[in-house]
């Protein structure tokens, strides 16, 4: 079977990269600038493909994304620097964590459409972060200070692990389920869909996700305050999925890499960053509004990975023409 | 003696704040039948629709599918028990694939687990593999094989209906609701059309409701009718009878059914 | 004795807020957009006033209609520039363009001028008033006043004037409305001039109010004020102003009882509560998706 195949090409490559990374970062080739910024690349990637099955694939507009973000940075600060518990359980803790903040946000909100689900994501990401705010176990406004422990060999694991999971709920009759509410949201309940569970599901999924690179997030750097968890956090993250093409996992991810980059170079210029990012993002919209790459997937531009879709060889032809 | 009927629609009504959209709606359908429901525009015919698969829930009255209440369900869950539908304004899946739009309607056939998918056990391959022979195979039935990795929104106006019926068939409904078929049809698509749902009639075994505008389809192939006006039943019967009705002639007033009266 | 005068606070807070949340509703109800950028002509108001009263010397009811007028202009642009090609666009491209839009003015006025607050002149003498021993000031007052003021002339404009009633007609059905010989276009732009005239009052009242302005001032009584257009019913005008002033009158209270950490919280509590069980709001109807 060829899909296999292309499993095992993505295993390979992934392996690869890690590999070279790693070997990179031990021999001391990479200082830690370098790999920081790697480091950071994982994590808003992770952020970029959980929102990306959210909005992307089942096309619910959700504009609250910071909120699980912080649910997992917190609670994965809280086991290893109050619990002095290993990071790797960390993760976990925060992942799970935040996938039940994504249920209970979700199941109210999700029967929202359009505008008023983002409005009401929005809020509730809010609420999030002032309920931390006025914690003071966690440090209230002040932040909490966090040991620096997420290594490239944890981003890279956890990277590999989202992809994957996402990749096949999205390549399942799940995921087909998710398309078919983004695209019409009463025919998918007329085909026997039952919509709610499905986007309560990928709400669920997308803010696990967001929890465990919440965890990576807060032990990369030294501190974790409310404040990192506001509205422009989750435009930052809305911004990688937008640009890449939404529906697009592929895309999320080049764009996810490319602007992490580009806000590394700017990061002492902050007002130039965002004044380039807002641009960029409304001249997208403008005349580009599916992003980057549409609906498609990077893999759709190699001719003969076509075929690995079954059936014969006309469909597959008048699949390229279409396309 | 007669079986007891696939569908009974008891006294059905809703009422859209304070407006009756709908009142003592009753009908009939037996296994197999063809039944065609008619009515000049904003008569609420596509009320009805919504109201048998559980869009509108209905303010009075009762819908009982083989002496099964239908009332509250959710549309997933009516389509479930064995009603599926097509809509007036063609609702395919656009983005998706000929293949994907008619995998989606097999979603609740097919039993691997999110779990199964996520960490790709067997039976989501099995389960996957399943889905899609029956899917092609179906669209095989529908002429659509050729199309198969086609997006539904590059597909010609004629087949996208054609589509959405093969789709709403893939849900594997005891009773399949068509919302005007025919519309933006020219003559021969609608004989195309008259000739395919003949035969998956035939093929599936499959009973039949729908509305429909173009009285030569209506007349032509259903077995009874139901006129509705005003959110009432005025008459129901075999095509001659609606034919030669006071009533309807009266609702449709100098439209299509005169015309047709006079021609027939 | 000190509630009632936490009322009054929470009246004039809350008038700040139905001034922005008007501009919200209309633009909503004529082209269902969630303008995001619309916190940030507030904030230019407050700036064209201080820099109004601070450098020109100019007095606060001069100040007033300059920056009033200043953000008719800034919203009519902005609406020109970035708004009006997305009028097709599906209404994820449309927030998303606002959310941009809404970005790209905080940080070309932090690029241009810093991110350092700025004090706002002391242009209202403040007097306080004693009634029935209740302590009222005088600005609290006049930010009343001039607001309520501000509210009925926006309600003669909408329901007694030509352009009024090519508004409703416009947010009633665009494409109607077009057929009819009505120019959608300018009514669009009116709808944008009027709506961001008020937001730059309410800046200008903020920063007398509150004394303290800064490039980001925008962003929280931005949202809040949807809050409160939410609130009142999206698309309705006496809804903004209504729940507008709900809104002042709530938060004071949380604040009064000692939860001013709290304060942000409530807003969005009561958005969510709203969308979820009377997501048309006060005055608003429910409407369905036709199928």
């Amino acid at each position: 079977m060829k899909k296999v195949r292309g499993f095992w090409f993505f295993l390979i490559l992934s392996v690869f990269v890690y590999g070279i990374v790693q070997f990179l970062i031990s021999a001391g080739m990479l200082d830690i600038y370098y790999s920081n910024t790697l480091i950071f690349i994982g994590i808003n990637i992770i952020l970029a493909v959980s929102l990306h099955l959210v909005i992307g694939i089942t096309g619910q507009f959700s504009i609250g994304h910071a909120g699980f973000l912080a649910v997992g940075a917190y609670i994965s600060a809280i086991i290893t620097m109050k619990l002095q518990l290993p990071l790797s359980l960390a993760l976990v803790a925060g992942g799970i964590v935040a996938a039940l903040a994504g249920l209970i946000v979700g199941i109210p909100t999700l029967r929202l459409k359009g505008d008023y689900l983002a409005i009401a994501t929005l809020g509730f990401a809010e609420i999030i972060r002032i309920i931390f705010l006025n914690i003071d176990y966690v440090g209230g406004a002040a932040g909490m200070q966090v040991t620096h422990l997420t290594t490239w060999t944890y981003t890279f694991v956890c990277l590999f692990i989202t992809i994957t999971v996402i990749t096949n709920f999205t390549n399942s009759r799940h995921g087909r389920a998710c398309v078919s509410i983004r695209e019409n949201e009463i025919a998918a309940d007329a085909m026997g869909i039952n919509t709610t569970y499905y986007k309560v599901i990928a709400f669920t999924l997308g803010s696990f996700f967001a929890g465990i690179a919440g965890g990576l997030y807060a032990h990369n750097f030294y501190i974790i305050q409310p404040s990192n968890f506001g509205f422009l956090k989750s435009f930052d993250i809305l911004i990688f999925v937008v640009l890449g093409g939404l529906g697009s996992l592929s895309g999320s991810v080049i764009s996810a890499i490319f602007l992490t980059i580009v806000s590394t170079f700017l990061q002492n210029y902050p007002e130039t960053r965002m004044i380039i990012y807002s641009l960029v993002l409304v001249i997208v919209m403008l005349y580009r509004p599916q992003g980057l790459m549409g609906t498609r997937e990077i893999t759709d531009f190699f001719g003969k990975w076509k075929g690995s879709k079954g059936g014969n060889s006309d469909a597959a032809k008048s699949f390229t023409e279409s396309s | 003696m007669q079986q007891s009927p696939l569908l009974k629609v008891h006294n059905v009504g809703i009422n859209f704040g304070g407006l009756k959209a709908v009142s003592d709606f009753n009908m009939e359908i037996h296994q197999g039948e063809l039944i065609g429901l008619i009515g000049p525009n904003g008569a609420g015919k596509t009320t009805c629709f919504n109201l048998l698969t559980g869009v509108y829930i209905p303010t009075e009255g009762d819908i009982l599918l083989e002496g099964i209440r239908l009332n509250g369900l959710a549309p997933y869950q009516v389509t479930q028990r064995g009603i599926s539908r097509t809509f007036q304004n063609i609702r395919l899946f656009n983005e998706l694939s000929v293949l994907d739009n008619v995998k989606v309607a097999y979603h609740s056939l097919a039993k691997h687990s999110i779990l199964s998918s996520i960490f790709r056990l067997p039976t989501h391959f099995s389960g996957e593999k399943e889905m899609e022979e029956k899917s092609i195979e179906f669209l095989k039935i529908f002429q659509l094989d050729t199309f198969l990795y086609e997006k539904a929104k590059n597909l010609p106006y004629g087949m996208q209906r054609r589509l959405e019926i093969a789709r709403a068939l893939a849900a594997g409904p005891k009773l399949l609701l068509l919302d005007e078929p025919a519309a933006g049809m020219n003559p021969q698509e609608t004989q195309e059309l008259m000739e395919l749902i003949a035969f998956i009639r035939e093929k599936f075994n499959l009973t039949i409701l729908l509305i429909e505008h173009d009285m030569k389809l209506v007349m032509g192939i259903c077995e009874r009718i139901y006129v509705l006006d005003h959110g009432q039943l005025i008459a129901k019967g075999s095509p001659n009878e609606i034919r030669n009705h006071p009533k309807v002639i009266e609702a449709y007033l100098g439209e299509e059914v005169v015309e047709s009266h006079v021609e027939g | 004795m000190e509630w009632i005068q936490q009322l009054i606070n929470g009246i004039s807070l809350g008038s700040i807020y139905a001034l922005i949340a008007l501009g919200y509703t209309m633009v909503y109800g004529i082209i269902k957009l969630i303008n995001f950028a619309h916190g940030e002509v507030f904030m230019i108001g407050a700036f064209v006033g201080f820099y109004a009263i601070a450098g020109w010397g100019l007095g606060f009811f001069p100040a007033l209609i300059l920056s009033m007028a200043t953000c008719a202009i800034f919203g009519v642009l902005i609406e020109r520039i970035a708004y009006r090609r997305l009028r097709n666009a599906t209404r994820i491209a449309a927030l998303i363009t606002a959310i941009g839009v809404s970005l790209l003015i905080q940080y070309t006025v932090i690029y241009a001028r810093g991110a350092q607050v700025e004090v706002y002149p002391n242009v209202l003498a403040n007097k306080k008033f004693d009634i029935f021993g209740v302590q009222v000031s005088s600005q609290s007052l006049l930010i009343l006043t001039v607001s309520i003021i501000l509210m009925i002339i926006l309600q003669f404009i909408v329901h007694k004037t030509k352009i009024g009633k090519a508004m409703r007609a416009v947010s009633h059905d665009m494409e109607a409305a077009r057929l009819m010989g009505i120019n959608v276009n300018t009514t669009i732009s009116a709808t944008f001039a009027i709506g961001s005239s008020l937001a730059g009052a309410a800046g200008v009242f903020f920063g007398v109010y509150y004394t303290k302005i800064e490039p980001l001032m925008g962003v929280i009584p931005g949202v809040k004020a949807f809050v409160a257009a939410v609130l009142g019913g999206i698309g309705i005008i006496p809804g903004a102003m209504v729940g507008g002033m709900l809104l002042g009158i709530v938060e004071t209270i949380v604040s009064a009882i000692g939860l001013s950490l709290w304060r942000d919280a409530a807003a969005f509590i009561i958005l969510i509560l709203i969308l979820l069980f009377r997501p048309s709001g006060i005055f608003g109807k429910n409407t369905r998706e036709k199928v």
